[in-house]
């Protein structure tokens, strides 16, 4: 397909890796912040591709992963309530809560239903007005901009048995959590191409300038996370912490403003919890009053202590970049995709699956 | 999950741009996707699509920039290597 093959040259490729040996002097520790950049890379190898000074570690940037586990209880809850349509995307049911996945609420009698956009699960209350239809709205700054669409048509046509249970989150207070932790080792970051599409990337000039962390804006072919990460050891072996873009063919530095417009008309920013990782503070979206009639959680009433992670799987730490995959000791043991302790084995953007898929031989 | 894929713009429907829609071609498969956020969009364009939203047109001249960059770091380690005794 044009605008994807050519990014996978293996020719280009070969020579982004000798530009690579050729100014990398010392080692640095980079960190990619999007699960769709962690896919590419281990499912291309580019980490062996590089310099062995240069070490990749894996960020918090898989919504599915971070959805924290007192909400899929509550997605789990909300599914069970007769009479419900619980749509979601795929990704979301075989994440483990506490007392099973919506796979399993499914398989009990609930009418749970795969979309593929916001749009499909209004379409679906549209056409069931006898039926309670919730949205469970999982993802960052790219996707809500398609949840806030949903909710403003909904709010248009008068569309009353549609609601949203809402774990949108925030990429740079993300970042921000990272970089002050005391355990931190990321010095540059490529950051999420698509998210930036959505939002631009001047929020990330102060975090640049603040901590002193080259941040690239990157897209996710093997390309583009090479030229990522030369831009950014670039920046680093020349003592620079700027932002800088590497997706411009997809991202403006002023973002998509229709879209930025919709998430501020129907979204107000939050605090939020993290799942593996704790409360960020700002790093959420929950909706606006005057669309609180849309909010599943106020609908359907349902509260939720806050509960316990299985002790067994570091998740938080992978999230972090703290720790790989096959530094757990569940790590294909007693965790697996057909059996997952955490939501990083799940989704295909996870850490955890990713090495699970393709980099099993040889652990 | 944040996933956006190219395709080409065959045919544009509505007027109102959060309403507007096209079908959009992935190399041989065509999906039916939202303008809403793309009101600049026009047949023939390229588009980066979201679920089934296009969030960003495709820039065709930026789209040769991991190319061009890859020439001027040569270009560069020549002239460094040049300077060399």
């Amino acid at each position: 397909m044009k605008f994807m093959n050519e990014y996978r040259d293996a020719a280009a490729a070969g020579k982004y890796a000798q530009a690579l040996r050729r100014i990398t002097t010392r080692a640095w520790t980079l960190m990619e912040i999007c699960g769709g950049q962690t896919h590419a890379i281990v499912k291309f190898g580019l980490d062996e591709f590089l310099p062995e000074q240069i070490t990749l570690v894996h960020g918090p940037g898989c919504p599915v992963c971070v959805t924290p586990i007192e909400l899929i209880e509550k997605a789990l809850a909300t599914a069970a309530v007769p009479g419900v349509v619980f749509c979601s995307f795929g990704d979301m049911l075989r994440v483990p809560g506490q007392s099973g996945d919506l796979l399993s609420v499914k398989a009990g009698g609930a009418d749970i239903r795969i979309v593929y956009s916001p749009l499909d699960a209004l379409k679906i209350a549209r056409e069931h007005p006898d039926r309670q239809v919730v949205f469970f709205a999982v993802g960052f700054e790219t996707t809500a901009p398609m949840t806030a669409l949903a909710v403003h048509q909904a709010a248009r046509e008068g569309i009353r048995n549609f609601s949203l249970l809402v774990a949108h989150v925030l990429v740079p207070p993300a970042m921000e959590a990272i970089l002050s932790a005391p355990e931190n080792r990321v010095q540059a970051f490529l950051a999420a191409g698509h998210v930036c599409t959505v939002m631009g990337y001047h929020e990330y000039e102060p975090i640049a300038r603040k901590y002193r962390v080259p941040i690239v804006i990157t897209g996710f072919e093997p390309l583009d996370i090479l030229q990522g990460i030369t831009m950014a050891v670039r920046q680093l072996e020349e003592g620079r912490a700027e932002v800088e873009n590497q997706y411009s063919r997809a991202v403006r530095r002023e973002g998509n403003a229709p879209a930025q417009k919709l998430i501020r008309e129907i979204f107000q920013v939050v605090p939020r919890k993290w799942r593996g990782v704790g409360e960020i503070a700002q790093s959420g979206l929950g909706l606006r009053d005057p669309y609180k009639d849309y909010d599943a959680e106020l609908r359907f009433g349902i509260v939720q202590q806050s509960l316990e992670e299985s002790p067994d799987c570091i998740s938080g730490l992978i999230l972090q970049g703290v720790k790989k995959p096959f530094e757990c000791p569940a790590f294909t043991g007693a965790c697996t995709p057909e059996h997952p302790l955490g939501a990083t084995m799940v989704s295909s953007e996870g850490a955890c699956a990713a090495y699970y898929r393709y980099r099993r031989v040889g652990i | 999950m944040c996933l956006a894929v190219p395709g080409k713009i065959v045919s544009i429907e509505g007027a109102d741009d959060l309403l507007r829609s096209a079908k959009v071609d992935f190399g041989g498969v065509a999906k039916e996707i939202s303008l809403a956020y793309v009101p600049e969009a026009r047949v023939g364009d390229y588009v980066l699509v979201h679920v089934g939203f296009a969030i960003s047109l495709v820039d065709e001249a930026e789209a040769k920039e991991v190319f061009e960059y890859l020439r001027r770091m040569d270009a560069l380690a020549e002239m460094e290597g040049s300077e060399v005794p």
